[in-house]
């Protein structure tokens, strides 16, 4: 089905298939890789695997209902999806969430990119073979989840925020059990160092693989730390603040080598900023409500509206194009998944088949976003 | 550049563009033949500079079908949404801005697969999400799926 | 087997009465529990996921829940190396000849668990969509359902005692 003549694009060319089932795509990605001997040619991504139609069923779902739709679509940051989402409404309405919801917002968001980030780092183990990490990063990340839950009661594809603020008030545990877990995670910090950093056959499979210079990752729309491991300042927590980002001191992890170590070392760097943006926020909630009062059947006025925000990934962007009805004309959602996958066949261009894992490991793609 | 000079720097090169400017973004709406040279000028002049397209998608008003590109400049920070407006829906057509900038390709194969838009030089224009044979295109307004269950 | 046949003709016939037990006899019975017993604590499952479900797959797997106390640590990259595929996320229409393709590709006796709302039925992707099978008891065989969206590692993990409360009770040399 797969393999024939037709696809041996060039004399002496050997094409294999990596997917839709193989376990470093993390999902069902099919990448048609035309190899020369063991060095990558081209790569050529087949997609739609798991392409669920979430634009169309979009357009007949009523902007209270639509957001539940984006937490699976990049599952790892469900809340910040549903931010998305909410701030584009909030954005079409001219209404502002309250102080209180705001803080809930960033607090949640920045919780859930802790949590995918060790989720990266425990499959990127993984991929290149090393098993123990898994481990020590899921120890972490099931604590999250665990306050995660007792605030929004489900542990992965939350549906917590709606327009206006968030569903329901914080657990009364939630400081105190947040306060514990980063003090978790920052005594075990060296472990991770330990494990996989400081590894010398770890750094030999990353340093120097999958480059992608500044000019490139600009022009194929990479964003997130792939984009800021080429050093293309692109956080949008910085350049476009949101829900209160203008008023926290935190730093843009850049690297400017534009290899994989480089990203392996930015989504470090992110993870002690997360760290830091919660510890400000953690005992300065603002008291008072934690939503704004909203209509119950919200309609957008004609025009469109653009929000982007900032995943664990990148920029997402929702667009929304409203005839002036209950649900959206037409719903589209920038994943950063997708533009960074278009960047991979580049990265990967000279290399050798096996570092093509490692490449993909430290892009960490979620197949869902991409497919949507 | 603000949206003002922005938008009286684009009216020098073309005249015939209409403008919107009810949104957050300066929207520029112009036929779908003058894209390419209109958005050559907006990735070289070096008062524009629009080196990063963030978002490119289509939308089906049932008699027309506009496409839509979100352009930031990385050096002014300043965004702008050019919209080309295809009147043949029968049998759409636009040119590729893939020589432009990159990321376009992917993009474009997405257009093509939900909107059955052909975009002319395009390198590997294929059905992206579905499969070869698949019957129709899904995001337009007048796809039918008897498989559909309505809500 | 009735002992009867074996005895030639020309010899005395078998003085004794023979009683037909059910279900084969003692030996049997006893050997099918034996085999019973390995299988259902060795069962490999196949990595398959294919969106959300499959993270608390992976949740399953850590050492909270910890899924090697029943024996399915042993997850397969490959099929032709797994016995249960535990289904995890959404299949449409593009999914589903591989699907069935690696499913075929499973050795006997085989299993299947449909973990989450959208592999049981489609899930929230169940209306106004154009690409999702409805349930991927279209394509194969469903042993056990884990209903949730997605399903906690505990359900998992219920599923999979479940699973093997089933095969324990399979008759595999005996007659059923």
């Amino acid at each position: 089905m797969l393999l024939g003549q037709d696809h041996i694009t060039e004399e002496g060319e050997f094409v294999i298939n990596m997917g839709p089932q193989h376990p470093a795509t993390h999902g069902v990605l099919h990448l048609k890789i035309g190899l020369d001997g063991e060095t990558i040619k081209k790569i050529e991504p087949h997609l739609g695997y798991i392409h669920r139609s979430i634009e169309k069923m979009c357009e007949q779902l009523s902007y209270r209902q639509f957001i539940f739709t984006t937490s699976r679509m990049d599952y790892l940051s469900a809340h910040i999806n549903n931010q998305a989402c909410v701030l584009a409404v909030e954005k079409a309405l001219q209404v502002e969430a309250t102080p209180r919801a705001k803080a809930i917002r960033v607090l949640m968001a920045e919780l859930t990119r802790l949590a995918s980030h060790q989720l990266w780092w425990a499959c990127m183990g993984l991929d290149l073979g090393a098993v123990t990490p898994f481990f020590y990063a899921f120890r972490e990340r099931e604590a999250i989840n665990t306050i995660i839950e007792e605030t929004c009661g489900t542990r992965l594809t939350q549906n917590y925020m709606v327009p206006g603020g968030v569903m329901m008030d914080i657990h009364p545990n939630f400081q105190k059990r947040v306060k514990e877990v980063l003090k978790q995670i920052k005594e075990k910090a060296h472990e991770y160092d330990e494990l996989l950093t400081g590894n010398v056959i770890f750094q030999q499979r990353l340093k120097g693989v999958g480059y992608l210079s500044k000019e490139d990752a600009v022009s194929y729309g990479c964003s997130g730390p792939t984009a800021r491991a080429s050093g293309v300042s692109c956080d949008v927590r910085k350049l476009f603040p949101y829900d209160g980002y203008e008023q926290l001191k935190f730093d843009e992890i850049l690297n400017t080598e534009g290899d994989s170590w480089a990203r392996y070392l930015v989504r470090l760097g992110e993870m002690k900023q997360s760290i830091s943006i919660i510890e400000q926020l953690i005992d300065n909630i603002p008291e008072g409500d934690f939503q704004a009062k909203t209509k119950n059947v919200i309609k957008l006025p004609k025009g469109d509206f653009y929000q982007r925000v900032e995943t664990a990934r990148g920029e997402l962007g929702v667009y929304i194009v409203s005839d002036g009805g209950a649900t959206p004309y037409r719903c589209k959602f920038r994943s950063p998944n997708f533009s960074n996958l278009s960047a991979i066949p580049k990265m990967a261009e000279g290399a050798k088949i096996g570092d093509l894992v490692a490449i993909m490991a430290t892009v960490d793609l979620v197949i869902p976003d991409i497919d949507r | 550049m603000t949206n003002e000079e922005l938008k009286y720097s684009i009216t020098e090169l073309l005249p015939v563009a209409t403008y919107d400017e009810s949104g957050e973004f300066l929207n520029i709406i112009i036929p779908s033949d003058e894209l390419i040279p209109l958005m050559k000028e907006l990735r070289s002049k070096k008062e524009f500079d629009f080196d990063y397209l963030f978002c490119l998608t289509c939308i089906d008003w049932k008699d027309h079908l506009m496409m839509v590109y979100h352009l930031l400049s990385k050096v002014h920070k300043h965004c702008i949404v050019v919209k080309a407006k295809i009147t043949d829906i029968q049998n759409p057509k636009i040119e590729s801005v893939n020589c432009i900038w990159k990321t376009a390709e992917l993009n474009e194969d997405e257009v093509y697969d939900l909107f059955g838009i052909r975009f002319l030089n395009h390198p590997n224009l294929r059905r992206l999400f579905l499969e070869e044979d698949w019957k129709g295109f899904p995001l337009r307004k007048n796809y039918v799926d008897e498989n559909m269950i309505k809500l | 087997m009735d002992i009867k046949n074996n005895v030639p003709a020309n010899k005395l016939i078998f003085p004794g009465q023979i009683h037909e037990t059910p279900d084969g006899g003692f030996l049997i019975t006893k050997l099918d529990e034996v085999i019973n017993w390995a299988r259902s604590n060795s069962l490999w499952p196949l990595i398959f996921g294919t969106s959300c479900c499959a993270i608390e797959m992976m949740s399953a797997a850590d050492a909270k829940y910890d899924w090697s106390r029943f024996g399915f640590e042993v997850a397969r990259a490959s099929p032709r190396q797994a016995d249960l595929i535990i289904v995890a996320g959404t299949i449409v229409m593009k999914m589903a000849p591989v699907l069935k393709r690696l499913y075929d590709q499973m050795p006997d006796p085989k299993y299947v668990i449909a973990m989450g709302a959208c592999t049981i039925s489609g899930g929230p992707f169940f209306y106004n969509t154009y690409s999702v099978v409805k349930g991927v008891d279209h394509i194969i065989p469903v042993d056990v359902y884990v209903p949730g969206c997605p399903p906690r590692p505990e359900a998992l993990l219920h599923s999979m005692i479940t699973l093997q409360e089933k095969i324990k009770n399979e008759a595999f040399f005996r007659k059923s």
